[in-house]
């Protein structure tokens, strides 16, 4: 494999990373919230805290680690995507902003606020169709250049069906992961009173996920039949990746070996994403920038895979330990340790 | 209101972020240290108040360490919204110690968060000290590489411009730049004397207040005494960021000293203020003192600033703020060696401190801070109008997208109700819930103090 490609391989994993756990994070704010409203926080509430303590930290770096890696490994994206992205940009960064920040006040701080929780329960759910306006931009169409000037065609990205189909995608499948995830942590905890109210979400949250992935690939034959016709040639991920949303749901419906089923809701977003990445591939920005046009130099390629190697041997057992501690953790899990 | 210019918006909203956000980094880089050391003491001398200190400032540090992260996301993603085509020249040369800050902030994260929820899991106590060793690793670490990239900013290399493509990068070469080891050390040093004295101003808040506990007054002088150690650092490093200054950046020095002619024997200007065709006035001058600064000679040559073309030449109210900072560091030096004579005295004869002394340790933690910011200030304002010193423009590296001006006012709004916020909470944590009441609760000491 040549450097770009490594690179790009890199990015879309720590991508795929940070679409996993953000999603746990986002859908579980949205949860405790709507759990309040209807009355139900006492029952999921310690569940939800107990994980998300924790982790919430590390959540955030996955988001910068890729943006920091997209700059270095592809300088171009750099000066295309920041200057159209100002005003997305910027107000993704203010959600995650007030989101990262009230949910620190609501759990360490002020803990029955009732406004913190909205506040961070509420911007969960927008910053991820806010983020998607990357990947819908990515498909090519959206941005005019002329001579140096940059613009994002705000009107046709708004009127785009394209653009809307992964906005719903994004939102129900966040749900819908996070769920699925919560729904297996509360039977480790032996919380079954927990563990029903979240496996309702998860099965409420299955259909629609399903419905707008299929939105979201009929929509990209309109926008981008290049792309799309791509897709098809790898068609048999898309495929498996629908065989594995089948089971995880038919074992979350009989309630049934719930990790195994996180694992196919995993494995179902991993194929399913690392197809749509694999066939959009040599673009990244369709068609300004391809992988192989933007590459930094050589040695800074090389000397980036380095330091991820070397950022990996460090961080693997780290994350490993934090698992054990507060996933694995019998007792943790149970919140049978004091604080 | 000014006409729309992106690059002056983009300015003015960066400067904001950050002048915000290295709050909450500068506290973030400081106060696991502080944590560390309280919590040492507490397993070594057998004594439940530091630990409870340890635990206390640990619980206060989550909040602030919320808003670091976020403002910290902040920077991150706008250095690309605001400053597209610097990032797509810089990004690559610097993506190294970008990356690396990353990792490190990754490292940090991960054991902040073992840290904080596991105080009683383990049987031995030192097995939880040692999670705080790269709790500090990881936060001093990120702060050591993202002034790396600062550094670079400074003082450039490592890399060939040609046109808009930059070629032949050294990543190495690019990371350890001149600045880089005067420029790490000092917001290290800075950052970790700023917490003691942040942390000081909290205990001798408290002691004002009338409380007499012994948790109290541990707590005024671990930090006072760390903060004379931090503090005596800072200010050598900072001696040494001025020699640096005079071989590589010497119209920054010049700026900021207000020296026009190049001549030996040079004074250094305290004070005062620079009246029409740059006379100045009420100034104290210190004859021979900048020889000695720069190049540690009174009879030194020192370069003036007339040597550097003028479209070139930094703002010269960087003297105020430069002027600030080192009058501040030098003041909190003096304080903690009066704090430490009075209290040996003091304490000799079972007398309280007195208040005088208190009121200004109380001082010393904003003004440390506001001395961060002003040091800050002086350094970014001290290399216009270059962003990349020799290479590249400020003017040319900000986007040229419309609504810079919508946006500066969003964040405006939200630094507001983000520093409020805080604020609000740090003080109900701490006032629902004193040392005393926890001393009861967790059996170490019965109702009378």
């Amino acid at each position: 494999m040549n450097i770009e490609l490594i690179g790009i391989t890199v990015l879309w994993i720590f991508l795929y990373g940070y679409l996993i756990v953000a999603s746990i994070d986002f859908g579980a704010g949205f949860f405790s919230y709507y759990s309040m409203l209807t009355g139900r926080k006492h029952l999921v509430h310690g569940i939800i805290e107990r994980y998300l303590s924790p982790v919430w930290e590390v959540t955030n770096v996955f988001l910068i680690f890729f943006m920091v890696g997209m700059v270095g490994f592809f300088p171009d994206t750099a000066y295309y995507l920041g200057t159209t992205l100002l005003i997305p940009g910027s107000i993704a960064i203010v959600l995650l902003a007030i989101r990262g920040s009230y949910y620190a006040f609501s759990t360490y701080g002020s803990k029955d606020n009732k406004i913190y929780l909205l506040l961070y329960g509420a911007s969960g759910l927008l910053i991820p169709a806010s983020l998607s306006i990357v990947l819908t931009i990515s498909e090519g169409g959206y941005i005019e250049e002329k001579g140096n000037q940059v613009t994002l065609l705000y009107s046709k990205l708004f009127t785009s069906p394209y653009a809307w189909s992964v906005v719903i995608l994004s939102l129900v499948s966040v749900l819908f992961i996070s769920a699925a995830f919560l729904t297996y942590y509360a039977q480790k905890a032996k919380d079954y009173k927990a563990m029903e109210v979240l496996r309702g979400f998860a099965i409420a949250w299955s259909i629609p996920t399903i419905l707008s992935s299929l939105l979201v690939f009929f929509s990209i034959q309109q926008h981008n039949p290049w792309h799309f016709n791509r897709m098809i040639e790898l068609s048999w991920m898309f495929v498996l990746s629908l065989l594995c949303f089948m089971v995880a749901a038919y074992l979350i419906w009989i309630r049934k070996r719930l990790g195994l089923a996180f694992l196919l809701v995993m494995l179902q977003f991993a194929l399913a994403f690392f197809g749509y990445g694999a066939s959009h591939l040599p673009y990244i920005l369709y068609p300004m920038i391809s992988i192989h046009e933007s590459i930094t130099s050589p040695s800074m390629g090389i000397a980036l895979i380095i330091a991820f190697i070397a950022g990996l041997l460090l961080l693997i057992p780290s994350l490993f330990l934090l698992m054990r501690l507060f996933l694995f953790d019998a007792n943790y899990v149970q919140g049978k340790h004091g604080k | 209101m000014m006409s729309y210019d992106p690059a002056v918006y983009s300015r003015i909203l960066t400067g904001l972020t950050l002048g915000f956000h290295i709050i909450f980094a500068t506290i973030g880089v400081g106060v696991p240290v502080m944590i560390a050391i309280a919590e040492f003491l507490g397993i070594k001398r057998k004594d439940p108040h530091y630990t409870l200190l340890a635990r206390r400032w640990a619980r206060g540090f989550v909040i602030t360490v919320a808003v670091g992260v976020v403002t910290g996301t902040s920077i991150g993603l706008q250095l690309n919204l605001l400053w597209p085509s610097f990032m797509q020249i810089a990004g690559q040369a610097i993506a190294l110690p970008l990356f690396l800050e990353t990792f490190a902030f990754f490292f940090e994260a991960i054991f902040l968060g073992i840290y904080l929820y596991t105080w009683d899991r383990f049987r031995n106590p030192w097995t939880h000290f040692i999670i705080s060793i790269p709790v500090i690793i990881g936060s001093s670490a990120s702060a050591f590489f993202i002034t790396i990239v600062n550094a670079f900013m400074n003082t450039p290399q490592g890399f060939k411009l040609s046109g808009r493509t930059i070629i032949d990068i050294d990543p190495l070469v690019a990371m350890f730049n001149p600045a880089t080891p005067t420029k790490t050390a000092h917001v290290i040093s800075s950052a970790y004397m700023t917490s003691a004295f942040v942390l000081a101003a909290i205990a001798a808040v408290a002691l004002l207040a009338g409380k007499r506990h012994v948790y109290y007054q541990k707590a005024l002088k671990l930090t006072m005494v760390c903060g004379l150690i931090f503090s005596i650092s800072t200010a050598f490093i900072g001696d040494l960021s001025g020699k640096f200054l005079a071989e590589y950046q010497p119209e920054k020095l010049a700026a900021a000293e207000w020296h026009f002619e190049t001549t030996d024997k040079a004074p250094l200007v305290v004070g005062g203020i620079l009246g029409e065709n740059n006379e100045i006035r009420y100034a104290l001058k210190l004859p021979y003192a900048l020889s000695v600064l720069a190049h540690g000679n009174p009879n030194a040559v020192v370069q003036g600033l007339n040597e550097t073309p003028k479209e070139l030449r930094p703002p010269l109210y960087i003297h105020y703020f430069f002027d600030i900072m080192v009058t501040i560091g030098s003041l909190t030096i003096v304080l903690c060696i009066a704090y430490l004579w009075i209290e040996r005295r003091s304490q000799g004869q079972g007398k309280p401190l007195p208040s005088w002394l208190l009121r200004c340790v109380v001082w010393s933690g904003p003004l440390a801070m506001l001395a961060i910011e002003c040091g800050w200030i002086f350094a970014e304002a001290g290399r216009q109008p270059w962003i990349l010193r020799g290479y590249m423009k400020t003017v040319h590296g900000a986007t040229t997208s419309a609504n810079v001006d919508w946006m500066l006012l969003l964040f405006s709004l939200l630094y507001i109700v983000l520093g409020f916020s805080v604020w609000m909470i740090l003080r109900r944590m701490f006032r629902s819930n004193t040392p005393e009441q926890e001393l009861e609760l967790n059996g170490i000491e019965g109702g009378k103090h």
